[in-house]
């Protein structure tokens, strides 16, 4: 939470505003992110959530430019820090960018590895790419420490991917990320084909080399729950929108949006009495065909005769601390109780039984 | 919001008439060693009982053999040794097994046929085993057409899948994912069967759906009686469906009890590895884990108790025998010498280095073992 506390415009590293992506053209084409509004600071972990086809991943090839075709940027800004445009930069300026400024851990990036060369050879590649400068040796040197960084001795540099785990081979695509010292790292479901035990062991490694080097994290994950733990803010998605911002801890306790609700009610909790939770009734829209006005409209047990035909603004809430799209928060309907929560002040719920201080159960039927 | 009754929680303890029984089930699997063979200690002397009406969860990570023991259970595979017992007695061969315990699959994606119809998925399991007269062939009448089409429409309907009707003339690939699901779910209910073995089934479909179908399994249970295995890696979910969940390890159950306790008071020390590693949005520390590590390489397990190289409270006799389960409390049993010699953990004298192994142990065994396969 530090990171917010300490505000000022040349903290902000990544800031993207109005940004549409689609796929495809003309009448055609998929919105896969409308209107996407991004902020994140200097050694910030901002958490994007969403689930599968949300434009989580899309926004985050979109900021980077690896988006391929047909994806197209239709609309926005995204810049890197207060100079660079990152949506007309040349394919040179990008190249100075990525890896030394933006490194970027892809999904499944377990089988990003390449299977025929060696661990450091792979390592040597990216070195020898970006910093020509460097000898032979200084290049196995520095891959050894990278190595050892993550915790994998560095006599492992001769093997082969095959012969590491999913994890470590995880932890080498962390490795060769961080190999340039770059100042924003997104990671994009670095952790989730990995079992529970191994996916902790690499969050707290990522944790404490955050604080160590002290880069940005943006963190694309369908686990809220996840998110709510190890980041500063949280950034949900639905249906290409972003839908709520806010602090981890404000969206966990005092969620603004429908959506956010449904989706924290849908991790059945590991403490407390067990209840009959209902989640979100319906599934995720086809974004061939999304519904008019508010995307979620269908499937909320909140929507009034607006939602169904106007699109809802990315409204500022809480002193522009969080900022949420919502008909409902636009300050002219009733609010429902479950959804106008006060936050807890201070940045952590800390003493006593968490979770007890609210006696509404949280997702209740609306 | 509704708690969940009472009676549902205590049926557990009450332990209803066991229908399916897996008895000692050890599964090794052959494989090509280098030039040798050499065998996969993937299941080993499990013993698990599902109670009629009762949701029995089977808590482990990949490789732990959750997935072979479902398949056993469902006879798709042969155990190596050990006996599964429907309603005490061996279990009758593939077909008339088949119409009892049913098993439905992680992936919708590649369970359901995509050149065939929903109706056809559903109406095939009706035809084969000829459920209530309705059976097909070359000399049905149109009589029986209905009826095999009001069967279908039933079986979506129990599935909430409405409006049935629609729903039986789509294709896969027109489906969501948790409709999918839905369907490979009624599909199994086609046979009416009393068993459902449930192998990670929301594992692949999105968050905000997985609640509806875990609810879905909830009232087949609650409305008819149903009795289900639900084998999963998040033991959150575990907690929310079931009533009893049994902790795999390395082909091994380690720890079984009432669901709410074995996650409130765990008393294994890998269980307790496995909440403290679970995402937990309550929690206001970040987390310390005791036995750092993966699991173990089945080829050559480890002797004794499997989890000792990284278990924190180690001992001489963890290494050399396997512990016994050990009852802990009420229907709640851990295998582990702690509790086999009555020592609390601060108790045990632990062996110098007991729960530093890492995965970074050299040699080419540490990669992933032929069984762990994909979440």
């Amino acid at each position: 939470m530090s990171a917010q506390a300490v505000m000022g415009a040349d903290d902000i590293l990544i800031d993207v505003t109005g940004l549409c992506v689609d796929y495809g053209l003309g009448d055609g084409a998929v919105h896969a992110v409308v209107d996407a509004e991004l902020t994140l600071r200097r050694g910030e972990v901002l958490g994007l959530a969403g689930e599968s086809g949300s434009g989580k991943s899309t926004l985050a090839y979109a900021i980077t430019r690896l988006l391929r075709p047909p994806g197209v940027i239709t609309a926005g800004q995204a810049r890197f820090g207060s100079s660079v445009n990152l949506l007309t930069a040349g394919q040179r300026q990008l190249r100075g960018l990525r890896w030394n400024e933006i490194a970027v851990v892809l999904q499944s990036s377990m089988n990003a590895l390449n299977p025929v060369l060696s661990i450091g050879t792979q390592f040597s590649d990216v070195l020898r790419a970006h910093r020509p400068e460097m000898t032979r040796a200084t290049r196995r040197a520095k891959s050894g420490e990278l190595l050892e960084m993550v915790g994998i001795p560095a006599d492992r540099l001769g093997n082969f991917p095959h012969e590491l785990s999913g994890g470590m081979r995880q932890r080498v695509m962390i490795a060769t990320a961080l190999a340039l010292d770059p100042s924003v790292v997104i990671l994009d479901e670095p952790t989730t084909a990995l079992d529970v035990v191994t996916q902790r062991e690499i969050l707290e490694e990522l944790m404490a080399l955050r604080d160590r080097l002290g880069f940005a994290v943006l963190f694309i994950s369908h686990d809220l729950s996840l998110l709510v733990e190890i980041a500063d803010s949280i950034a949900v998605m639905y249906a290409g929108r972003l839908v709520e911002r806010a602090g981890a801890n404000a969206i966990f306790r005092a969620p603004r949006h429908p959506y956010s609700l449904g989706l924290l009610s849908s991790f059945p909790s590991l403490h407390g009495p067990r209840r009959v939770m209902e989640g979100i009734p319906g599934s995720p829209p086809d974004l061939r065909n999304a519904p008019a006005g508010c995307s979620f409209h269908p499937r909320c047990g909140f929507a009034f005769d607006r939602c169904r035909h106007d699109p809802p603004p990315l409204l500022d809430l809480d002193a522009g601390t969080r900022a949420v799209s919502c008909w409902l928060q636009d300050g002219t309907a009733m609010v429902p109780a479950e959804l106008a929560r006060a936050v807890p002040a201070g940045p952590a719920v800390a003493a006593g039984q968490p979770g007890s201080a609210d006696p509404a159960p949280i997702g209740g039927q609306p | 919001m509704t708690v969940i009754p009472v009676e549902r929680a205590e049926r557990a303890d009450q332990g209803g008439r066991p229908v399916l029984e897996a008895r000692g089930l050890t599964k090794h699997f052959p494989v090509r060693h280098g030039a040798r063979q050499a065998v996969v200690h993937a299941v080993e002397d499990v013993t698990l009982t599902l109670p009629d009406g009762g949701i029995t969860a089977v808590v482990g990570e990949s490789g732990s053999g959750k997935s072979t023991l479902a398949r056993m259970l469902a006879q798709l595979i042969k155990p190596t040794a050990g006996a599964v017992l429907l309603d005490g007695e061996a279990a009758p061969a593939r077909r008339r097994y088949a119409r009892q315990v049913q098993l439905v699959l992680q992936d919708p994606f590649s369970s359901l046929n995509p050149v065939h119809s929903v109706r056809y998925h559903l109406a095939r399991p009706l035809q084969i085993h000829g459920v209530n007269g309705a059976r097909n062939g070359p000399r049905n009448g149109p009589g029986n057409q209905q009826s095999l089409d009001s069967l279908v429409t039933d079986l979506l309907t129990r599935v909430s899948l409405t409006p049935a009707e629609q729903f039986a003339a789509k294709y896969p690939h027109e489906l969501s994912g948790g409709q999918r699901q839905r369907v490979a779910i009624a599909r199994a209910l086609a046979v009416q069967p009393r068993v459902l073995l449930a192998d990670e089934p929301v594992s692949m479909l999105d968050v905000s759906i997985r609640l509806g179908l875990l609810n879905l399994l909830a009232g087949l249970r609650e409305r008819e009686g149903l009795t289900i295995l639900y084998v999963t890696h998040d033991i959150a979910s575990a907690r929310y469906l079931a009533d009893v969940i049994a902790v795999m390890y390395a082909g091994e159950v380690i720890e079984s009890g009432p669901a709410a306790q074995v996650t409130d008071q765990p008393a294994h020390p890998y269980t307790q590895l496995l909440l403290s590693a679970a995402p937990d949005p309550d929690r206001t520390q970040p987390p310390s884990l005791a036995g750092r590590g993966a699991t173990p390489n089945l080829i050559r397990p480890p002797s004794g108790c499997r989890f000792h190289p990284r278990c924190p409270h180690a001992m001489q006799v963890c290494a050399q025998n396997r512990p016994p389960a050990v009852e802990v409390a009420l229907g709640h049993s851990s295998a582990c010498w702690l509790h086999a010699q009555g020592l609390t953990p601060a108790q045990s004298q632990p062996l110098p280095g007991a729960g530093r192994n890492t995965d970074h142990q050299p040699g080419p065994d540490a990669g992933p073992g032929p069984t762990s396969g994909k979440e």
